[in-house]
């Protein structure tokens, strides 16, 4: 495999309603921040990957089509990606092999979900045969396996509320994200409204219009480039009788797969900064152990212990995460790109000191579909 | 590059309607049996599987979930998903294996037109800001085009009309077709418009089906395989969405993905064309010249949405694996009116 890196990185502004854009202005926004990122200009882009989830979210059939023009695409390859919230993760390694096949040199991957044109809420109640209908929404759907991994684990109440406050402490340092609130408290995150018992309402994702645009290119176009050390895709189905939910199979062996292939034989003392898919708090502590972080029952540990803390021994989510900003398409891409700016050096005042590995994650539909990658500031030997 | 080739193919047949649930996933577990078994494999000899369909056909948000549950997917495999004709889905796994990260992929797309209502359904392809709420017809659309290219002399309704009666005789060879049987051109001009200047054999038929490929690289392809179709060219683009900026009677997408694949010297072409005039722009977009073109049939034949353009892939390569052809080519197309395009070229070696 040829190797190849993440050398520019863009993002919209991140909002409940971007009225002032179209779904093409907001992806030209991320675009053209990447491709300024890194410094290339449409002749040096071989093809284009644009990941979206369902299309009922705004109501359109395939919009990469209508979207040809904006996406800078007419006249070369397109594809576009959809595995559900994963979708961004994915779209960033479907990409990523375009160029490690040595089919492309440079690759532009976009991600984008603009939910205020359409209902999320009905685009995902539409009733269909044989399967159990989600009018409660995701949080409904995922309280059950939150409520079992607190059981399971014996993880006291408070740790959700700690991830909740602490992302949503990041993402007031990052001028992109949707949320921001410097001033939320373990304290106040615990009295805000029940939503779906364990899930209050601070410790749930918001719903956000927002883009995401990475360029991949087989060489650097500056001093700078995040190279991709390994790229992991599992899949399993929704529901089986013996499926565990909490601890699905599928991320643990996307993980095992992803490790192995970045030569990480100890993920917790040899990544330095991490970006997981966290659109309910709890989420945290439940990958951490499903991604091999600690072992079974222990991943609350190390929240608790203030160790995912930017600062602390494995720093997840310093962008503020899935909880402070879900454009749900570009969720996952914006973690792959976040992992690439801690590596790249670029993330400002959320950057990680000295952060030279680190892990994009996402999942989708019921906990079944799986994205990760590691990139790191050096060359894979 | 590595060496890849299509070793398998298995379809269901087309046909107007089937039983199943809306996204129509149902269809899938007989052609999964069918392709691995006639291979000698079970799913956990396939390294990656990629899939294409459509959520706004079956009407509803993640369809493509249900197919994990089609193939059993446990333990867990490695798997992507292409919002596209699964033919695009076939040039992901075709990367993938390029990557030489596997060896073995199967690819498999799916639709259930009948669903919904087809004609109103693609109106949500176009831009849904100036174009979508004035609800365009797919046929009136495509009739906007074939008038256009009558006009510039480029082809005529007879000629049209021969494309038809062309597809459907070759159909009549093919047991999973919808329409085949001996037709006029004659008897089919005396035929009514339906969005003039097509009439209803100008159009494809409405169609609910499926169909998977197995892809395999080197010595693996070998084995699997007698006579593998390598792949010698793997091609697609995209064009413009305006329709008024656009040049309706020409596709430069299809130019460019026939050029780059080296689509000169086939002497077989499946390719996917929705509408009659659609082929005759295309054989002259591909400069196919006078060879064999759908022997199957082609979609006017049978029009399995988002898997269409898989199957032609699929009807191409069992040319090359039969012995009945030695250079063939698969074309798929996507968005209204040839936006998009893929072409892949394979060839057999004796």
């Amino acid at each position: 495999m040829r190797p190849a890196a993440v050398v520019g990185t863009g993002q919209t502004h991140h909002a409940a309603k971007r009225l002032d854009v179209s779904m093409a202005g907001l992806c030209r926004e991320a675009i053209d921040r990447a491709m300024a990122d890194a410094g290339v200009d449409w002749p040096d882009i071989d093809a284009v990957v644009l990941g979206k989830a369902p299309d009922l979210f705004e109501g359109v059939m395939m919009p990469e089509l209508f979207l040809a023009d904006a996406l800078g695409a007419v006249g070369k390859p397109l594809l576009r990606v959809h595995t559900a919230g994963s979708v961004g993760g994915t779209t960033a390694n479907v990409a990523a092999s375009l160029v490690q096949a040595g089919v492309h040199k440079r690759v532009l991957a976009v991600a984008f979900e603009k939910q205020s044109e359409s209902n999320a809420m009905w685009a995902l109640s539409v009733p269909t045969p044989f399967t159990m209908p989600v009018h409660a929404g995701a949080g409904g759907y995922f309280a059950p396996h939150v409520r079992s991994y607190i059981r399971r684990a014996g993880a006291p109440e408070h740790v959700g509320a700690m991830v909740a406050a602490k992302d949503r402490r990041n993402g007031a340092r990052n001028p992109y994200a949707h949320l921001k609130q410097p001033d939320i408290t373990v304290e106040s995150v615990r009295a805000s409204q029940m939503l779906w018992d364990p899930i209050r309402y601070d410790e749930t994702c918001p719903s956000s219009d927002g883009a995401c645009a990475i360029v991949i290119s087989a060489e650097p176009t500056s001093s700078r480039a995040a190279w991709i050390h390994a790229t992991a895709l599992r899949t399993e189905p929704t529901t089986f009788a013996g499926r565990d939910q909490v601890n699905p199979r599928a991320g643990q062996d996307a993980a095992r797969a992803l490790w192995k292939q970045a030569g990480i034989t100890d993920p917790l003392s040899e990544v330095d900064a991490t970006e997981i898919y966290v659109p309910f708090s709890w989420f945290e502590p439940m990958w951490l152990e499903n991604l091999g972080f600690t072992e079974i029952g222990q991943g609350w540990k190390l929240t608790e212990a203030g160790e995912t803390e930017i600062g602390g021994r494995l720093p997840v989510n310093p962008s503020g995460g899935v909880l402070s900003s879900n454009p749900i398409g570009a969720s996952g891409l914006l973690r792959f790109a976040e992992a690439a700016m801690q590596v790249m050096g670029t993330a400002g005042d959320h950057q990680v000191d000295g952060a030279r590995r680190a892990l994009g994650h996402a999942y989708g539909g019921g906990s079944q579909f799986f994205a990760m990658w590691v990139v790191g500031s050096e060359k894979p030997a | 590059m590595r060496d890849v080739a299509v070793v398998g193919f298995a379809q269901t047949p087309c046909v107007r309607e089937t039983d199943g649930t809306t996204n129509g996933v149902e269809m899938l577990v007989p052609i999964f049996h069918e392709v691995l078994g006639g291979l000698g494999l079970t799913k956990s000899d396939i390294g990656f599987w990629c899939s294409g369909s459509s959520d706004y056909l079956a009407g509803r948000a993640f369809s493509f979930v249900s197919a994990v549950d089609a193939i059993g997917a446990f333990p867990p495999i490695m798997e992507s998903h292409v919002e596209m004709d699964a033919a695009w889905a076939l040039y992901e796994a075709w990367v993938k294996l390029q990557c030489g990260e596997v060896d073995t992929a199967l690819v498999y797309g799916f639709g259930k037109s009948s669903a919904g209502q087809l004609r109103r359904v693609m109106a949500m392809q176009l831009d849904p800001y100036v174009v979508t709420p004035l609800w365009p017809d797919s046929l009136g659309l495509a009739g906007i085009q074939a008038r256009m290219g009558i006009e510039d002399g480029l082809w005529s309704e007879r000629a049209m009309a021969e494309v038809a009666a062309r597809s459907r005789a070759a159909a009549m060879s093919n047991p999973l077709a919808q329409l085949s049987g001996p037709v006029s051109p004659e008897d089919l001009l005396d035929e009514p418009y339906v969005a003039d200047p097509l009439r209803r054999h100008d159009c494809a038929p409405i169609t609910d089906g499926a169909s998977t490929v197995v892809l395999a690289a080197g010595d693996r392809a070998r084995e699997l395989c007698e006579r593998p179709a390598w792949i010698t060219g793997f091609e697609h683009r995209v064009d413009s969405p305006s329709f008024g900026t656009r040049d309706l009677t020409a596709s430069p997408s299809a130019v460019a993905a026939g050029k780059a694949a080296g689509a000169d010297g086939v002497e077989v072409a499946e390719l996917h064309a929705p509408f009659t005039h659609q082929e005759l722009l295309l054989s002259q977009a591909l400069g196919l010249g006078d060879i064999t073109v759908n022997p199957s049939g082609g979609v006017l034949a049978g029009n399995p949405m988002f898997t269409a353009g898989l199957s032609r892939i699929g009807e191409a390569a069992r040319r090359v694996h039969d012995g009945t052809a030695s250079k063939v080519l698969g074309h798929a197309t996507s968005g209204p009116l040839l936006q998009q395009n893929l072409v892949c070229v394979m060839e057999g070696r004796d």
